[in-house]
């Protein structure tokens, strides 16, 4: 079986110690986390996360199944069987002396994205957008030099129209 | 009226069923210890925390109940964790009380102050820190219905000192409250799932059941029987299910797995449909899993989903309470299966696992004149004096496989094992719960000479509570089980198995004021057993048993079950 990317969506009970029990489960089962977000819903008593993660089906079946088994949890929706939009949010740290700045703003501009801070040496961009894109900003981005970055994590939701 | 949060705690208890609790006391829970004296509940005290969660384990598997103890913080809930662990693995419903160090100190490393809520969140069901004494009575009741429901298991509660002194009006919750919008157990079979296991079953020409704890803890075993007569199909069962199903009844085919039977192995492997029932397909039970019942269309019947498609990947799979579904089975056969001849259907099939059962029985060569006493012979001839009406517990090990072979186990809830987790030390605890369910029953603990020494402390307690726990120790001097598989696969290289400096088991059951025995001779066994179980207070019978008996059959690890090693 293949392998693949899924994006989980998990609503649990806002309750202490239920972040721990999701990592917990997955690093004790050796499930895969790529990114976990966290985050409150209009619900105060709900909170929201977003998993990705990378596995076979029955590895995410098993994934799946756990984690409606955690006492905390209301419910776990696989996104990768819906139609979903899907972002997550970056900043990069990128090396910017004045002979480059140029074409590194000319990227910012193409890939829609804010510079947020500016120093004689460094830009530090904000990106948002879908895993391709993140990616291939990266990618355009990598010969200037990336010096840090910082990312939230997968955050979606299901489209209002499945069809 | 205002309760202080341990009389809450204790009113709580009573209400819920509670009549006993295995506990040990602490700086963290002495408000509730000062509170007990008024109350009706009945507390042993033990004389290591292990001691009390394996108790309340072995209470539970006896009883159908929910176990209970009690600790202090920090060392005596850590002392709790292999039992959690050991109930965790076998599904038992306990609920495990810790006491706490105060709210304010919690997170500085304050004395005896431990993360015990971290500590047990991967074995337990589900746990809870009380910061409020407000919230104690719903959290206790949601322990209760969490330790019970769906699939059963251990919860623990953790209670800081206090919120056990905070007073608060007392109101009991009521079902209502205590239903969560996070947790619903699905028990209900899908019909036609149902429908659809009924008609493999008449196309079946080689059924089998193979069933697991499951069908212990739904208390689905005289649906089992029935079933199993009505549909003539042989019926295997795992370490687990042991009691399932009456192993007198002709369609017994034995255990099945590592240590299980030819004929269930052999079943398992030629068969065209296999019902799980409550089990499942644990490594010790299907050895190597790609080749795995080959030519059987599987069924797999479980109230947990995870339990499903996890090792194997099987054809009709059924989220159910084991009890609703056999029950509802039986119903749909009666109703439209009346005029089936399922004995014509399956006998031949049933003659072929008979043809099996006496090509291989379960065996071993009888001791010579002078020879040591072989464990076997014990185990059969307390399978004898008890006519399998006896509850049995096992330690881990040889002990243990000898027990499920050799002592046909007639009802569910008589044989108290830890199958999962494979715990030494937990059979005499655990017989000390029973013995509580059941002051009346005779109950043995079949022990090992390692396993009996990891628990041995507790003869005070069975002493001091005058609980007439009967131990037989198979004693081969060795850690047997370990050098059993040392001898087999590791060159007979016999490090850190034998048992050098052993007590003398006779003189320490004396000391701590119970009876001792000893038996060498073959031809002594019955006649001692006889003795001691007629003795009104606890028992040590210490037999030597030949050293190098190894258990057999035996699929190797890793090792398909058709590729079994016999005696
Ligand atoms: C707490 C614990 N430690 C270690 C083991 C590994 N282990 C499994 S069987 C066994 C030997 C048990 O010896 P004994 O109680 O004498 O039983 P025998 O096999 O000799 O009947 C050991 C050490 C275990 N199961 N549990
Ligand atoms: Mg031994």
């Amino acid at each position: 079986m293949s392998e693949k990317r899924h994006v989980l969506s998990v609503l649990v009970e806002n309750e202490p110690g239920v972040l721990s029990r999701v990592a917990g489960l997955f690093s004790g089962r050796g499930f895969n986390i790529e990114s976990l977000n966290v985050g409150p819903t209009l619900d105060k008593g709900v909170s929201i996360m977003t998993i990705t993660t990378v596995g076979d089906e029955q590895i995410i079946e098993q994934i799946v199944k756990q984690l409606r088994k955690l006492v905390m949890t209301i419910k776990v929706v696989d996104l990768t069987e819906h139609k979903a939009v899907e972002r997550e949010m970056v900043l990069i740290k990128v090396n910017a002396e004045d002979s480059r700045r140029a074409e590194i703003l000319r990227i910012v501009d193409i890939f829609r994205c804010k510079v947020v801070d500016v120093s004689p040496e460094e830009l530090t961009i904000e990106a948002t957008g879908d895993v391709g894109k993140i990616k291939a900003i990266f990618s355009m981005l990598q010969r200037f030099g990336i010096k840090e970055i910082a990312r939230t994590g997968t955050v979606a939701l299901k489209r209002s129209l499945q069809d | 009226m205002e309760l202080t949060g341990a009389q809450i705690l204790l009113e709580c208890l009573k209400r819920e069923g509670v009549d006993v609790i295995f506990g040990y006391p602490g700086g963290a829970v002495i408000d509730i210890y000062d509170e007990l004296p008024r109350h009706p509940l009945k507390h042993i005290l033990v004389r290591h925390e292990q001691g009390a969660i394996h108790a309340a384990d072995g209470y539970a598997r006896a009883s159908g109940k929910t176990g209970c103890c009690l600790v202090t913080s920090g060392p005596g809930a850590t002392n709790t964790v292999t039992g959690i662990a050991t109930a965790y693995m076998d599904s038992i419903p306990v609920v495990i009380i810790t006491g706490q160090v105060p709210t304010p100190l919690i997170g500085n490393d304050a004395f005896q102050e431990v993360d015990i809520v971290g500590i047990t969140r991967p074995c337990t069901k589900h746990n809870y820190l009380v910061k409020d004494v407000a919230s104690l009575a719903l959290t206790i009741r949601r322990a209760f219905y969490l330790a019970r429901s769906g699939r059963p298991g251990p919860v623990l509660v953790d209670l800081p000192k206090d919120v056990m002194q905070a007073r608060t009006a007392f109101v009991w919750p009521d079902d209502e409250a205590i239903r969560m919008r996070s947790y619903n157990p699905s028990a209900k079979p899908n019909k036609r799932q149902l429908q659809k296991v009924a008609e493999l079953i008449r196309a079946a020409k080689r059924p089998v059941f193979y069933v697991g704890g499951g069908v212990v803890s739904a208390n689905a075993s005289a649906d089992l029987c029935w079933l199993a007569r009505r549909l003539h199909i042989p019926v295997t069962a795992t370490l687990m299910g042991l009691g399932g199903f009456p192993a007198d009844d002709p369609l017994w085919l034995g255990m099945l797995g590592m240590h299980g039977t030819y004929a269930a192995n052999r079943a398992i492997q030629d068969s065209d449909l296999i019902i799980a029932a409550g089990a499942r397909f644990d490594d010790r039970v299907t050895g190597k899993i790609a080749e795995f019942a080959p030519k059987a269309t599987l069924v797999h019947i479980d109230i947990d989903p995870t339990s499903i498609q996890k090792n194997v990947a099987v054809h009709v799979p059924m989220v159910a309470d084991v009890g609703q579904a056999l029950s509802d089975l039986r119903a749909l056969v009666e109703q439209q299966d009346a005029g089936f001849d399922f004995v014509a259907a399956h006998e031949p099939w049933v003659k072929t696992t008979l043809e099996w059962e006496l090509e291989h029985p379960i065996k071993y060569v009888p001791a010579k004149r002078g020879e040591a006493v072989k464990p076997q012979y014990v185990v059969e001839k307390i399978y004898e004096l008890t006519k399998g009406e006896a509850i049995i517990a096992t330690e881990v090990g040889q002990n243990q496989m000898w027990t499920a072979q050799f002592y046909g186990f007639q009802s569910p809830r008589t044989f108290l094992s830890s199958g999962g987790l494979g715990t030494m030390g937990y059979g005499f605890p655990a017989a000390i719960g029973a013995q509580m369910a059941f002051p009346d029953k005779l109950v043995i603990d079949i022990a090992g000479d390692g396993s009996i020494q990891m628990n041995i402390q507790e003869l005070a307690t069975a002493v001091c509570y005058d609980l007439p726990v009967k131990i037989v120790i198979l004693n081969n001097g060795y850690l047997g089980m370990v050098r059993q598989w040392q001898e087999l696969f590791y060159k007979k290289n016999y490090c850190a198995t034998c048992m050098e400096a052993q007590p003398d088991f006779v003189k320490l059951a004396e000391a701590y004021g119970a009876a001792g025995f000893r038996v060498t001779r073959s031809r002594d066994v019955e006649k001692v057993l006889k003795e001691a179980f007629a003795v009104p207070k606890p028992v040590i019978v210490d037999v030597r048993v030949s050293p190098d008996e190894n258990v057999y059959p035996m699929v190797p690890a890793g090792k398909s079950l058709g590729e079994m090693l016999l005696v």
